[in-house]
């Protein structure tokens, strides 16, 4: 059976090389049977694999060695753990039912094809990353995943934001990889392996090792691992790259769903968590994964408080939410951390697939100022938009509670210091997060329609191909917190050292539900009850309403410091200076030189015989001389 | 008997002749003259070294020079025909066009 | 009867062209057999001879056709240059890995007064550069089917000698022999830049002799020190001699002088933008696919093994030149104006890898610079050949005159994307392997080098990506759709010129190792050797 499950890689495989190939001379109908069946087909045999994982069984496969120098050996394989097994089904089963609202959602678009190519190399290519047995497999799917994340952005290339935000995406996420893979450089020369199991056995080896970088002797495990991280934020989409995520809006919205919030995105924290011996072995780089998660928790959740494109704040919250899970993994709660992976996925897919559904009825229209009481026309959207917002804001007996929970009592009772004032952040992070979600919800869905009356006769119900999955992700978000993701995870992620006692617990678990019925219930005075309290907020606080408006000016910031001076820097010092200057100076001006000179020497030859023969008369003169004095 | 020194005086001084004929006239004509004279004087030359240290080899070498400098005449002639021709000139200070 | 001589007259052209085309394809099945028998080890053949001088023959017998049967021209140097990959195959086949002598040797006396010999033979380094040349003569003889209208039966000859004398460099173990071969490349391609170039081609090839024609002038002395020193001009027998530290360093710049323009290294390298940019397609894939090639095998072929002391002092000099041609050649891509010049400057980004693995002296980096050199020779080759195609389209290789391609030819988008991602090092394509193995090796020699070249990770993605969405995405540019000229997609030729190069950028993408294993024994016995000797003082 073991190596049958490279088929969970060969189908979307297959799907993609089908409709990339082929797809533009078959009906649509089938090339969405191909995308949506090769999906289906990788989800069951993912089901095999969790049910082999749940007997306890970890399988490791090699395919064949992929690269041989020396003493690099990367192998293709992939090793299937309980950790692979969760990614595996969120991906499969979540891909799924993104795969099938496509076929609704893209109905009609020129380029229908491509995008289920596109989609299916998606999941081929995060499959990889999950499954793979070393990390270089993970690069390898780690940057395939950016690639279709760019092909897919940019889905519609005609648009030039569309393209830009393509081109950022790659650019950004590359920066991030730049930083990975240093790390497995260095990794790779401290332990001369790179496959997981044996990097495992032999980091402990390392542990008081130092690097000598310019006189300072840093760490060498906890270098790695933030080298890793830059990998981690580049892909993740925390702070300080996390600028392409809101700008990947320009995707279609199933692409967003899927891999703007339920996958790509998590391979970061899927990353730390499988690198976690690697990193409990560093007590600054958990600092640093906690810290960067949840100070980019929280701001993105203030720069989301004020965005008027719907798209656009729950790509923030999902930058939010990501920041969840890698406080959690900062501070050794690893299985918190995939919990909220796992949840996050049904949830925030609903809420993506939910602003879709939205788009559709309203014409590509997302400024929810244009909206207001779809509830009455949508009223599957509303009730699963509902569902997700609700789950999200944290509240009790749904999936996201189950998870948020975790996170917040292993911040407040971890033994790390940092942990009480991650715990502070996230609970704040969390009333703010139900607050603007429940502002999507009661400025789109409640109230009355902003926009003409042509517009809103146009309003309906997405088709059921669309509203199913949605259906079936709200089921997901309610139910699937009660599987018990971290203590499936223990034998191989550990479990988390309390350092208080266990009856703070409900008082951590009161406080979270507060924060969340706080959020609620603001949002509602704001947005229900005094409809002029947000105009009056904005007038009295003007210049900070700006500063969250233009994102804290982070990509002006980055063009003013990055973009712009390299550009000038190759302009005007590289190619004018050195290479036309100086360098083609030299080139140009020897020949140059020597034609001045040959010119000054041609004036000798006047064409005048009588003038030859006196030289050589000279010359015979001056011979026979010498001759005589010799 | 005539010393060798006076045949000698009148090679160099015929040399000179033609040398500085050829340097200082401009037509084309003279200066092929003047080239004639120059090896007439070597031929001069040649034969007294001949006759006065009584071994032939240098009168049969003014046999090669003779036919030599016939040979030569014809071609500067015909080159001479041809400039003429073909420009007009026959002043050797008027022709520069292998001037660098 | 005036009907019968026509009559005749007509039959006898028909079977004297099909007596030309019969003898090519006679040609052909002999080179199959001929290849075959070599491959299968059974037969006692010089592969090697017939490979260089198979395509002079070839070049005689274009230059004897007719000039105006440009068809015949095109098909039957076709055909010599399918011949010369057949017989090109066997090397591939049939190559001992497990082994670093050098394989296939001959040996003839050539000028024994000297103890000059005739001597070739190739090892684990240079026998994939042999296949790599005969795939890119093909396709640029296909891709030039319409392109060259003036002079076609002077072009095809060019390039069939150019191709001999670039093979013979790979192949040579004399430095004579080596030198002739070395400078002999020179004139055809200088022919071809300046004949059929574009609008400052004769500059462009006067630049590109003389500054490669110095360079070896210095090789040239080198050569001759070496040959009086030693006596011999065996480079196998030069290898084993024990050479004063101060000779060893002179040398080692002489010869420099001649790799390091070739390569192009930087301060050296701005022939290249102005060649490539002026030379035709098959000019500047020739120019990109194996002429540059050439430099960088020198490094190992001579500088490595002959001179290890001075290599190993001379390396961190060596590592900063390709650190810094790399970081220069990417920055200044980002600021091109022009198609083909920002290609050939992304040439010096990567050759800049090259020699970076090259000089990191470890397994990793020197098989990740021979792999990129191959990988190179691929991408970029197959990047020139798409330029070339739009620009036989448009006549115009201004960046600007460009945009929304993609709408109008996506077989060809489709194409030049897998290539983009090859030129970035995108994992699954063979640029991901070389780069990976180069940065691997140059960080175990000297970390913060590879990690300033890392950077070019981020750069190099930066200009290719900008250059794709500035020529493909987007709205299409009037200017474009105005002079397509009524061509459309890719046809049949254009896209069977293009194939093979996919083919090889995701092979070699996925299983390196049917590369990476032919070197492996001849770099080890290399670093070996410099390891051992350099260390002798």
């Amino acid at each position: 059976m073991e190596k049958y499950y490279v088929l969970i890689l060969l189908f979307p495989l297959a799907g993609f090389l089908f409709n990339i190939l082929i797809g533009r001379f078959v009906s649509t109908k089938f090339v969405s049977w191909v995308g949506n069946l090769s999906v289906f087909g990788s989800l069951v045999f993912s089901l095999f694999t969790i049910s082999d994982v749940f007997q306890g069984k970890t399988i490791e496969y090699n395919f064949y060695t992929w690269i041989l120098s020396d003493d690099l050996k990367v192998s293709f394989g992939y090793l299937i753990d309980q950790l692979t097994a969760i990614m595996l089904f969120v991906v499969c089963f979540v891909g799924w039912l993104i795969h099938i609202y496509s076929v609704g959602y893209m109905h009609g678009d020129p380029g229908y094809p491509r995008y289920f190519a596109y989609l299916n190399l998606f999941v081929f290519s995060m499959l990889l990353l999950v499954m793979g047995n070393n990390l270089v497999m993970l690069y390898f799917g780690w940057e395939a995943v950016g690639l279709c994340s760019y092909f897919l952005i940019a889905f519609w290339y005609q648009k030039k934001s569309a393209s830009d935000a393509g081109k950022k995406a790659f650019i950004v996420n590359r920066i991030g990889d730049f930083g990975f893979a240093i790390g497995i450089f260095l990794l790779f020369i401290s332990v001369y392996t790179l496959n997981y199991t044996d990097v495992f056995q032999k980091i402990p080896e390392l542990q008081d090792k130092t690097l000598n970088i310019l006189g300072w002797h840093i760490d060498l495990i906890t270098l790695i691992a933030l080298l890793l991280f830059c990998g981690a934020i580049g892909k993740s989409a925390q702070i300080p790259l996390y600028v392409w995520l809101p700008d990947a809006m320009e995707g279609p919205t199933p692409v967003s769903a899927l891999i703007h919030a339920a996958t790509m995105v998590t391979a970061g924290v899927f990353m730390v968590s499988r690198l976690s011996p690697l990193y409990n072995l560093s007590e600054t780089a958990l600092a640093v994964v906690a810290i960067t998660g949840a100070v980019t928790a929280f701001y993105s959740a203030t720069i989301g408080l004020v965005q008027r494109d719907m798209k656009r704040i729950i790509a923030y919250s999902t930058i939010s939410q990501i920041g969840y899970m890698f406080a959690a993994s900062g501070v050794v709660a690893y299985g918190a951390g995939v919990f909220h992976l796992y949840t996050h996925a049904f949830f925030k897919a609903l809420l993506f697939l939910g602003a879709g559904s939205v788009m559709h009825a309203m014409a590509g229209e997302l400024d929810i100022y244009k909206m207001g009481g779809l509830r009455k026309k949508m009223p599957i959207t509303y009730i699963t938009f509902l569902i997700a917002a609700l789950t999200i804001a944290g509240i009790p007996g749904l999936s996201g509670f189950f998870s948020k929970d975790e996170i917040l009592w292993y911040a407040f009772a971890s033994a790390k210091p940092y942990g009480k004032f991650v715990w502070i952040l996230l609970t704040i992070t969390a009333a703010l997060t139900a607050f603007y979600t429940f502002r999507i919800v009661f400025v789109a869905f409640h109230g009355k329609f902003r926009g003409t009356e042509e517009e809103f006769k146009h309003v309906h119900e997405s088709p059921p191909i669309m509203t199913i999955p949605l259906i079936i992700l709200a089921v997901g978000s309610v139910f699937v917190g009660y599987f018990s993701v971290p203590h499936f995870l223990e034998p191989l992620l550990g479990e988390p050292k309390l350092a208080v006692s266990l009856q703070q617990e409900k008082i951590v678990m009161a406080v979270s539900i507060i924060a969340g019925l706080v959020g609620i219930a603001t949002a509602w005075y704001m947005y229900i009850l005094r409809p002029t309290v947000p105009e009056n907020l904005t007038n009295t606080f003007k210049g900070f309403y700006k500063v969250l408006w233009n994102k804290y000016y982070v990509d002006e910031l980055y063009s003013f410091l990055f973009v712009r001076p390299t550009l000038w820097f190759a302009d005007k010092f590289i190619e004018k200076i050195t290479d036309i200057k100086i360098i083609e100076g030299i080139v140009n001006g020897i020949p140059a030189l020597i034609y001045k000179i040959g010119s000054l020497i041609r004036p000798v030859q006047t064409g005048q015989l009588q003038q030859y023969a006196i030289f050589m008369i000279l010359g015979i003169i001056v011979f026979v001389l010498v001759i005589l004095n010799m | 008997m005539i010393p060798l020194s006076w045949y000698l005086i009148l090679s160099a001084t015929l040399f000179s002749i033609g040398l500085m004929g050829f340097i200082i006239r401009r037509d084309l004509i003279v200066m092929l003259m003047c080239l004639e004279i120059m090896f007439n004087s070597v031929n001069v030359a040649l034969a007294s070294f001949s006759y006065y240290n009584s071994n032939l080899s240098g009168q049969i070498f003014v046999l090669f020079s003779i036919a030599i400098a016939a040979c030569e005449a014809v071609i500067g002639l015909a080159i001479v025909l041809a400039i003429v021709r073909n420009t007009g000139i026959n002043h050797s200070d008027e022709i520069n066009n292998l001037r660098g | 009867m005036h009907e019968e001589t026509v009559v005749q007259n007509i039959i006898y052209r028909e079977l004297r062209k099909h007596l030309l085309i019969s003898l090519l394809l006679i040609a052909l099945i002999g080179g199959s057999i001929i290849s075959f028998g070599v491959a299968a080890n059974n037969l006692e053949f010089p592969i090697l001879s017939t490979l260089i001088f198979f395509p002079i023959v070839g070049a005689a017998f274009i230059a004897i056709l007719s000039r105006d049967k440009k068809e015949l021209i095109k098909l039957s140097t076709l055909i010599i240059s399918i011949i010369e990959f057949i017989l090109s195959v066997p090397l591939y086949l049939s190559f001992n890995k497990a082994t670093y002598e050098m394989q296939f040797r001959e040996e003839y006396l050539w000028i024994p007064q000297w103890g000059i010999k005739y001597s070739l033979g190739v090892d684990g380094i240079s026998v994939l550069f042999i296949l790599l040349s005969s795939l890119l003569t093909i396709l640029c003889v296909t891709v030039s089917w319409k392109e060259i209208n003036k002079k076609i039966k002077e072009f095809y000859a060019s390039l069939l000698l150019t191709h001999s004398a670039m093979i013979g460099v790979f192949m040579s173990l004399d430095i004579f022999l080596f030198y002739i071969f070395w400078e002999a490349m020179l004139i055809p391609m200088y022919l071809i830049i300046g004949i059929w170039g574009g609008p400052r081609r004769i500059y462009s090839a006067i630049k590109f002799f003389l500054y490669t024609f110095v360079g070896s002038l210095l090789m040239l002395v080198g050569i001759l020190v070496l040959y009086f020193n030693t006596g011999t001009s065996d480079i196998l027998t030069l290898m084993k001699i024990h050479y004063p530290y101060k000779m060893q360093l002179w040398l080692f710049w002489a010869f420099f002088a001649a790799f390091a323009v070739k390569v192009p290294m930087w301060p050296v390298h701005t022939w290249l933008p102005d060649a490539h940019t002026e030379a035709p397609t098959a000019g500047s894939v020739i120019l990109a696919g194996i002429l540059i090639k050439m430099g960088a095998y020198g490094f190992l072929r001579f500088n490595l093994p002959i001179f290890p002391e001075a290599t190993l002092a001379m390396k961190p000099y060596m590592i900063v030149l390709s650190v810094i041609a790399i970081i220069y050649g990417a920055l200044i891509c980002l600021v091109q104006r022009d198609l083909k010049r920002l290609i050939a400057y992304s040439s010096v980004s990567h050759m800049g890898f090259v020699t970076l693995g090259i000089f990191a002296l470890n397994q990793q980096g020197i098989q990740g610079g021979i792999l990129q050199m191959i990988n190179h020779g691929i991408v970029t080759g197959a990047l020139f050949l798409c330029v070339g195609m739009i620009y036989q389209r448009t006549h115009t290789r201004e960046i600007a005159h460009y945009g929304g391609v993609a709408t109008v030819m996506p077989a060809y988008s489709v194409f030049f994307m897998v290539f983009t991602l090859a030129s970035i090092g995108l994992p699954g394509t063979n640029g991901f392997i070389g780069e990976f193995l180069i940065l691997l090796g140059a960080f175990k020699a000297w970390k913060l080098m590879s990690v300033l070249s890392a950077t070019a990770l981020i750069i190099g993605a930066g200009y290719m990506l900008w250059l794709y969405q500035k020529v493909f995405f987007e709205k299409t540019n009037p200017y474009f759709s105005h002079h397509i000229n009524g061509y459309g997609d890719l046809n049949a030729r254009e896209i069977l010129t293009l194939l093979p190069l996919t083919i090889a950028v995701l092979w070699i993408g996925f299983y390196p190792n049917a590369l990476l294993s032919f070197m492996d024994e001849s770099v080890k016995a290399l670093i070996n050797h410099v390891m051992v000797s350099g260390a002798v003082k």
